[in-house]
């Protein structure tokens, strides 16, 4: 019993910053309808990042983790403002959106890899407090900062989407993106504030997780960029809550794989459990069934 | 662009004489081992791109894992060969058979979803594929790999040479041109075609979605399958880092940047973005980032790739039809 309360706070932790990715994808996938494989590649970006200005600032964690967060949050606008918006205006097809992210991910991957070199990377854990003991169950203090964190921001994001103005233009543009320029809301504005809050939020993601590991390496934005995609349709792909509970279903799900069954496996598992679900229910936990039109 | 794709149709049948000629001289042509190297591995990419484009460019369901199926066959060929001593030739084919098998199971499920349900789908099945390959290890012997795969033989006929098997490659790209674009000519290939265009639309016209997509993800499967197993018996060591979601990119660009549900594009597409990482050797690290600025630009430029928009039945149909027309007013 022991091992499992441990593993399902384990689980949650990491899983909450599953969730925080999935939320900024699903958002941008809600108004734009647009796989962003560039995602993951931002949560990368932003560790990098804040890694690099950290030595760059003299030591200085939080100053590093808030120009972190606006660089990576001004990469995902760029994003959006050099490349996305510009097809928009063409009226390419939906295809060719997933495809420039596809190439923006392999280009901010590849530079980074350039950059840093490909070998893993220590990362400071700035809030190496000790641990806490709850009966016969371990919490160390990086796992509670990174699940305060998590939980504030779904909080004042679920704010943001559902209660003031920009919200309800986002939700607007994700019903009917002309209907929604018809009404006054500059659509351009709201996917810019979309892609900047994905990058913040892959970016604090990324800085909680190499805090959690202490390492940073390349290959952490591809396999997060899956487990996001895993996260968000396992909730139902464009729905808030459905990001939330996805990826922290997927990160319990994978813990549990590495402590029960095996550890090699752990990323298959979860991916079959995706594959089952989406057999039962298509449209994800939280998704509504979608009506085609011709 | 217009008056050049006219005369590519006008002279189609010396340029594919043609085309054949210089495929079948370049070895002789070019007999040192590194050019037969390139040319093989061209091929190869060839063929994959083929069977890529029959799923992405002809049906229209963006599909990430490509590298799986090919994996797939690979394994299939190289644990068949080395541990059960299977000849060649049946490992061959039940590495096509297995990889189409696989099509089949994962299609089940998989081919009801929508657009970018599939798309994750596919390419969270590379990754599983990947992680069982590189765990399972009594089967597949993990991130070591197999080594030692024998070369084939068929028929008492053995091949060993780099020409030989160029020649191997150059015969199975034939013949899944000849599948691909028989298959497109013919009532399925309409009928996928029409699924493309609109699955609703289809689905009213008394068209089985279900059914076609199904025969489409498995024979594409199939193909890259056998893709795999050549790749197996070729390099004779393969690993799971060689199947990996990197590789099913690079093998989506190549479909894309040739041209969507164009064959001569995906023939382009393979062999120029195969010899561009020869060409580039000293740029080697920058490879997977020139690819990204190719996508993003071709994107901007040219959504539909080289040749996707351009349709060779369509120009002929026209200039046939512009001719006769011609003759009817003579007369």
């Amino acid at each position: 019993m022991r091992v499992f309360f441990q593993q399902l706070i384990n689980g949650i932790t990491i899983g909450s910053t599953y969730a925080l990715v999935s939320i900024g994808f699903t958002m941008v996938f809600g108004v734009l309808e647009l796989t962003n494989f560039a995602n993951g590649s931002l949560y990368m970006l932003g560790a990098y990042l804040s890694l690099m200005l950290y030595s760059a600032t003299g030591m200085n964690a939080f100053l590093a983790f808030f120009i972190s967060i606006i660089l990576t949050g001004g990469v995902g606008y760029l994003l959006d403002r050099l490349a996305l918006r510009r097809l928009r205006n063409k009226k390419a097809p939906k295809l060719t959106g997933l495809i420039t992210t596809l190439g923006m991910s392999m280009i901010i991957d590849n530079t980074i890899m350039l950059a840093f070199g490909s070998e893993t990377k220590p990362f400071p854990n700035h809030f190496d407090f000790g641990r806490i003991e709850i009966g016969s169950v371990v919490i160390s203090w990086v796992q509670i900062i990174i699940l305060a964190t998590a939980l504030t921001l779904m909080l004042i994001l679920s704010f943001v989407v559902y209660k003031t103005k920009i919200g309800k233009a986002m939700r607007c543009t994700s019903q009917n993106a002309e209907a929604a320029r018809l009404m006054g809301i500059s659509v351009n504005r709201v996917i810019a504030f979309t892609f900047i809050i994905s990058g913040v939020l892959a970016c604090i993601s990324g800085n909680l997780v190499g805090m959690y590991y202490q390492t940073v390496d390349i290959t952490m934005g591809a396999s997060i960029g899956m487990k996001t995609f895993a996260s968000a349709i396992l909730g139902g792909v464009g729905v808030l809550p459905g990001a939330m509970v996805g990826g922290l279903v997927v990160g319990v799900i994978e813990t549990f794989a590495a402590g029960y069954i095996s550890s090699g496996y752990r990323d298959a598992i979860s991916f079959v459990v995706l594959i089952l679900v989406l057999l039962i229910k298509p449209s994800g936990l939280f998704g509504s069934k979608q009506i085609n039109k011709v | 662009m217009e008056k050049f794709c006219e005369k590519l149709v006008r002279y189609r049948v010396p340029l594919l004489i043609l085309a054949c000629v210089v495929a079948v001289a370049f070895p002789f042509v070019f007999p040192s081992k590194y050019f037969i190297r390139i040319g093989t591995v061209c091929l190869m990419y060839v063929m994959i791109t083929l069977s890529l484009n029959l799923m992405v460019g002809y049906m229209g369901q963006m599909s990430f894992g490509h590298a799986a199926f090919m994996g797939i066959g690979a394994y299939t060929a190289a644990i068949l060969t080395t541990t059960y001593d299977v000849p060649f030739f049946v490992a061959f084919i039940l590495a096509g058979v297995v990889a189409g098998l696989f099509g089949l199971l994962l299609g089940l499920p998989v081919l009801k979803l929508k657009g970018y349900y599939f798309t994750i789908i596919t390419m969270v099945f590379c990754e599983i594929v990947r992680v069982v390959e590189l765990n399972w290890m009594s089967l597949t012997r993990g991130p070591l790999g197999i080594m030692a795969i024998p070369k084939p033989s068929f028929l008492g006929f053995e091949i060993t040479t780099p020409r030989q098997f160029y020649f191997m490659i150059l015969v199975l790209v034939a013949l899944s041109t000849l599948v691909v674009s028989n298959l497109m000519k013919s009532r399925v290939g309409y009928a996928i075609l029409a699924i493309r265009d609109d699955e609703l639309a289809a689905e009213a016209m008394g068209i089985h979605v279900f059914r076609y997509k199904m025969i489409v993800f498995i024979l594409s499967s199939l193909l890259v399958g056998l893709a795999g197993a050549f790749y197996a018996t070729y390099t004779s060591y393969i690993d799971p880092s060689s199947f990996a979601a990197a590789q099913s990119n690079d093998m989506l660009v190549m479909v894309i940047f040739g041209g969507l549900g164009n064959t001569v594009g995906s023939f382009i597409g393979a062999i120029s973005l195969s010899i561009l990482p020869e060409a580039l050797r000293d740029l080697a690290q920058y490879r997977q980032l020139i690819y990204g600025v190719l996508l993003v630009l071709l994107m901007m430029v040219k959504p539909q790739g080289l040749l996707g928009d351009i349709n060779f039945k369509y120009i002929r149909q026209r200039m046939e039809h512009r001719e006769k027309s011609k003759e009817a007013a003579n007369e």
